[in-house]
């Protein structure tokens, strides 16, 4: 039920934002398209956690920007071996992974996938199978179980590390 | 001068966008096998989009058209991964085999895994 409001609200702000004509026709229309996609997906059952968007409060733009910083990092990374094609040595790398929730998987292989050099290739219930475009880019995947974990709260280990780093 | 600035910034950033593009392109040529491509592909999804819609955003100002930009880039970044997870996925069971390096494990060790 608690979802189903957060759907309604962002779906809703989503409308209003795009629209952009506040005229009460157009906001009629507004609402009955808000009613009929809501009626949709209840009907389908798909809705969950993920259409709450509180669930990992402040730690989401956190490690958005961490995320951010990472893509920018193997972009340049990927970049370079663009043009020294013989440098690369593509591996398969199996990964062990355990997060509290199915969210937390579909986080670790979509921002995985987001970073050029590693791309989920398949999600299995006990971990995930990547293909990696070298050693270095097979390398960051442990720094990303951990923000992972971190994300879903288990631990405040990364916070402490950042917060280190940010004194030096 | 502000105005200069502001342009100046959103050039580069079109540019930069643009050289990620055209760098994924001559990769998605250069790598050896398809799951290597798939990774020069996904230079053009996430740095390229993210320096163009930058760059658009810095020509846009604070604006309706601003907010639209981003939600944009949001929905790019979310479905991109996952349509390169489904186009590999789609390999990996069409049993196409990556070329790997002598020390990786094979690919299929890992299939049927429960």
């Amino acid at each position: 039920m608690r979802d189903t409001i957060f759907l309604i609200v962002l779906l809703a702000l989503l409308w209003l934002a795009i629209s952009g004509i506040y005229k009460p026709a157009i906001l009629l229309l507004g609402l009955a398209s808000l009613v009929l996609v809501t009626w949709v997906v209840i009907r389908m059952k798909i809705i969950g956690e993920e259409h709450n968007p509180t669930v990992f409060a402040w730690r989401l733009p956190r490690f958005w920007l961490w995320a951010l910083r990472e893509i920018v990092i193997s972009n340049i990374h990927v970049a370079r071996l663009v043009f020294r094609p013989e440098q690369i040595s593509p591996r398969i790398v199996y990964q062990n992974v355990h997060f509290q929730r199915p969210l937390g998987k579909v986080i670790y292989g979509n921002t995985c996938t987001l970073t050029p050099g590693t791309v989920t290739v398949q999600l299995t219930k006990s971990g995930t199978v990547i293909h990696a475009l070298d050693a270095k880019s097979a390398d960051s995947l442990a720094e990303l179980e951990r923000r992972v974990h971190w994300l879903e709260g288990e631990t405040d280990e990364v916070a402490a590390k950042d917060a280190g780093e940010e004194r030096r | 001068m502000l105005e200069a600035i502001i342009n100046i910034l959103s050039w580069l950033l079109l540019l930069a966008g643009g050289a990620f593009g055209i760098i994924g392109g001559i990769g998605l040529l250069r790598f050896p096998d398809f799951y290597s491509r798939m990774h020069a592909a996904g230079l053009t999804e996430t740095l390229c989009a993210i320096c163009i819609i930058f760059g658009l955003v810095l020509q846009a100002g604070i604006s309706l058209l601003t907010l639209k930009l981003l939600l944009i880039l949001l929905f790019l970044l979310f479905t991109a991964p996952t349509a390169t997870h489904a186009v590999a996925r789609a390999a990996m069971i069409d049993e196409v085999e990556p070329v790997l390096s002598e020390d990786s494990p094979r690919l299929v060790d890992y299939e049927d895994r429960p």
